[in-house]
């Protein structure tokens, strides 16, 4: 029941999403409805100019938001430790 | 035509995450779980999020169906419940 | 037990065959993760699984050449420090926090400089991503191993 309802209101609320790949929709223009610079836009056009790359993807994950993807790999490594930590071999 | 290929993916999404809950033969459980992963970085791609989507079929598809197999070794490989 | 013995040579050739491809595509994705997706964390994964395919497919012990089980631990070590020290050079060198500007590479502009500063963090995280996927799997099958 409770379950029916929630899909109801996803269904809902994903019926008022702009169309895939609009132009228009609020989040590809470059001013936000609030009236402030959006960040994307500035991405696509400063990320060729400040680091010679193609991808803006890699761009934006090891350049821009290095901080972020420095956190990533240090979750991966804390992960594996605790695996290594939780399996060692007891000495019996 | 578009459409219809996006549905007939979204449709197969939720066949597969429910059958994978439901099965009992674990090992099949696995499989059907990495075809989920499978079909939901098809759909990453298809809405134009390659890298999400690679990430998805290597990660999803491969290492984490290879760890899941590997812990099923220790175990009887049927679901009792 | 999985041992070399009891493995058919189709089997063993074939695991070899298609871990070594699998290999040269992961090393293709993180170096050209700057013309095309991909990136230092799919590239880790993609050489993480020809790993994988080799201790499937060729047996505990003998694919320890490939991967040693026990520098799995050290080498991701190297690579979350090599990306730390990155950031700690840039900031020695009068930069921000990984702040690509001050990578000290004299007679590169800006932009190239940005672009070799990627280049080292991606090898960074798919050696660090390759390296832990490996320990986690190794430790995964130690005791089934080793009963």
């Amino acid at each position: 029941m409770l379950l029916a309802a929630f899909f109801g209101v996803l269904v809902w609320a994903s019926s008022h999403l702009a169309p895939v790949g609009d132009p228009d929709a609020p989040l590809h223009r470059e001013i936000s409805p609030a009236g402030t610079p959006v960040a994307g836009a500035h991405y696509i056009h400063e990320s060729y100019r400040d680091a010679h790359t193609e991808n803006m993807v890699t761009v934006v994950l090891a350049d821009y938001r290095a901080f972020d993807t420095l956190g990533e790999t240090v979750v991966v490594f804390a992960a594996g430790v605790g695996v290594f930590l939780v399996l060692a071999r007891r000495k019996a | 035509m578009n459409l219809f290929i996006e549905t007939t993916m979204f449709l197969l999404l939720i066949a597969s995450a429910i059958a994978a809950i439901e099965l009992r033969d674990l090992l099949a459980a696995v499989v059907v779980t990495s075809v989920f992963s499978f079909v939901l970085a098809t759909l990453f791609v298809a809405f134009g999020a390659v890298d999400v989507g690679f990430t998805e079929a290597v990660v999803g598809a491969g290492v984490v169906g290879v760890y899941y197999i590997a812990m099923l070794l220790h175990t009887e490989g049927r679901a009792d419940d | 037990m999985i041992t070399h013995s009891n493995i058919s040579p189709i089997l063993r050739f074939a695991c070899r065959s298609a871990a070594r491809i699998i290999q040269v595509f992961g090393v293709y994705v993180i170096v050209h993760g700057h013309y095309s997706p991909g990136g230092g964390f799919q590239g880790g994964a993609l050489l993480a699984a020809a790993v994988f395919l080799l201790r499937i497919g060729e047996g505990r012990e003998h694919s320890q050449r490939d991967m040693p089980s026990r520098v799995t631990l050290l080498l991701g070590s190297i690579g979350v420090l090599v990306y730390g020290a990155v950031g700690l050079l840039t900031i020695a060198t009068g930069g921000r926090f990984l702040d690509y500007d001050a990578v000290p590479l004299p007679g590169l502009s800006l932009d190239d400089r940005h672009y070799w500063a990627i280049l080292v963090i991606e090898l960074a995280v798919g050696l660090a991503v390759m390296a832990i996927l490996v320990g986690i799997f190794d430790r995964l099958l130690q005791r089934f191993h080793h009963d």
